[in-house]
């Protein structure tokens, strides 16, 4: 990473973070679509061979996203210390339910139970929702801290699943049946209710400015890839139209694809830190208390 | 019961910076990397604009975010306030970084020195390898405070015992005590003035009290 210069005056605004680069946001990418697609594997199960695949492809991608962060921590000698705090740490939480993940998967790709696989599936949505509590629980991240990024991030990983899914029914199997479909067009209308929620949440709870702007541009390609054009392609999928395993094919890409571009902008571009603020400018002489201060954020509430 | 905290009159302070220097001397932190800050804010416009120097450091919250959500137990809140790291636990998640709202935490991967590849010898005498890698912040000076129990000193009156920036102010704008003591220096300074937190509306119930006006 590079080093930032900053005057003494910029210190006080909110800073892009940058001590989680593109190898955490790959956890959160990778982990959550492994995590979504375990659980989309085990209950909307396709033939034993492509489940099979499915299983296989999760939990390689939850593993390659905690590789990925094994890399970036500054001990990764001493990572088993990470089971050390599962009474408030989601990160503990994450990490023993990557455990329960790789056990009861690996076990269900062995053998095929059809109930080890939906232990598995389970597993993958409690890696899931720890993740997503993760980014919600860092309280100097403002773009994270907001209650609505944890179910917007749940949705994202539970539509990217399912996204997977459909392609892996084009590419192994006899393609999508319509109930993975219509769980998919479920699943892509919830995200998009919850991107929504979020960002209006956020705009209204306060963020700092710079946040919101990359977050604002994102929504217009993020709605329009990742939601309206993979919703028509499952619609004419659905009205049995010519071309349906492209349709599928490129609905489950597009899914995946914004999904992990919404996560990318999230971690990264998104994730500015609260910085600091005066709530009182001190009285010097016979002056009045100033206005309260909060740099790179609009107005302060309750500033006077 | 004993709960140090600290309290910045910015009545007071003058951006000397003496304090930020004092924790770099005292902490012997890599550069680039400081625990105690004086930030300088200019605010409103022209022609009433104003100028405010405002120190920062780890607030050694009441109820820190870092500590929740450290994986590892490293980082942990002492029954005295402070809120401490265990350097020989922490993995370097950073996790505990992005949980802060007051930017007092950073990580440091691999040795820095001031002049290049190789350490001053001042640097080198003082370099802990026990620091790279993980995460690191100001301490309120705990090894100072922890000497208090043993010679019988009390922290925020005998120097000795005391943070160094608050020993370095040359205003006497920082001053440091037992908040659960009325006697104590920052109980009565804090009982005849104005004062903020920051960020307390985030819940961390910070141990740093923002002097502003007399009551």
């Amino acid at each position: 990473m590079k080093p930032i210069k900053l005057r003494a005056v910029e210190l006080a605004a909110p800073r892009q973070q940058r001590n989680w680069d593109w190898r955490a946001a790959a956890n959160f990418i990778c982990g959550g679509a492994g995590g979504g697609l375990l659980l989309a594997a085990a209950f909307f199960g396709l033939d034993a061979f492509a489940t099979r695949v499915a299983m296989l492809l999760g939990l390689a991608l939850i593993g390659g996203g905690l590789t990925c962060v094994w890399f970036e921590i500054g001990r990764p000698w001493r990572a088993m210390n990470v089971y050390r705090h599962f009474a408030t740490s989601w990160m503990t939480r994450e990490a023993v339910a990557a455990l329960a993940v790789f056990a009861c998967g690996a076990l269900a790709v062995v053998t095929g139970s059809v109930v080890l696989t939906m232990v598995a599936g389970t597993c993958g949505l409690a890696f899931l929702y720890s993740q997503a509590r993760i980014l919600g629980a860092n309280k100097g991240i403002p773009a994270w801290r907001h209650p609505a990024s944890v179910p917007l991030l749940v949705a994202t990983g539970l539509a990217e699943g399912a996204g997977l899914l459909a392609a892996i029914a084009v590419a192994f199997g006899s393609g999508p049946g319509n109930s993975l479909l219509l769980l998919l067009l479920a699943l892509i209308a919830l995200r998009a209710w919850c991107w929504r929620r979020y960002l209006v949440g956020l705009t209204a709870t306060r963020a700092p400015a710079a946040a919101l702007e990359v977050l604002d541009a994102l929504g217009p390609r993020f709605q329009t890839y990742g939601s309206v054009l993979p919703a028509v392609a499952i619609v004419v999928m659905l009205a049995g139209l010519p071309g349906r395993s492209l349709a599928g094919l490129l609905a489950g890409m597009l899914v995946v694809a914004s999904g992990w571009l919404l996560k990318y902008t999230l971690v990264r571009r998104a994730a500015y830190t609260q910085g600091l603020a005066v709530e009182h400018l001190p009285v010097r002489g016979r002056g009045p208390s100033g206005p309260a201060v909060q740099p790179g954020w609009k107005a302060m509430s309750g500033s006077r | 019961m004993t709960r140090y905290v600290m309290t910045i009159d910015l009545r007071r302070c003058v951006g000397c910076q003496t304090c930020t220097a004092a924790c770099k001397g005292a902490n012997a932190t890599p550069p680039g990397i400081q625990w105690r800050r004086v930030l300088d804010i200019e605010s409103g416009e022209f022609p009433d604009v104003r100028r405010t120097f405002l120190p920062v450091a780890c607030m050694h919250c009441g109820d820190p975010p870092c500590e929740h959500v450290c994986p590892t137990r490293a980082t942990t809140k002492r029954a005295d306030g402070l809120v401490a790291i265990d350097y020989d636990l922490c993995i370097g998640c950073a996790n505990c970084v992005m949980a802060c709202p007051y930017d007092a935490r950073s990580i440091v991967h691999e040795p820095r020195y001031a002049y290049g590849e190789a350490p001053m010898a001042s640097e080198a005498k003082r370099f802990d390898p026990a620091r790279v890698g993980v995460s690191m912040k100001c301490t309120f000076c705990k090894d100072r405070i922890d000497h208090a129990e043993r010679s019988g000193l009390t922290p925020g009156v005998d120097p000795e015992v005391t943070p160094a920036c608050v020993n370095s102010c040359i205003s006497g704008a920082m001053a440091f005590g037992n908040i659960e003591d009325p006697d104590s220096g920052v109980s009565r300074l804090l009982a005849e003035t104005q004062h903020f937190r920051m960020h307390e509306e985030l819940g961390t119930a910070p141990g740093v009290y923002y002097v502003w006006d007399k009551s």
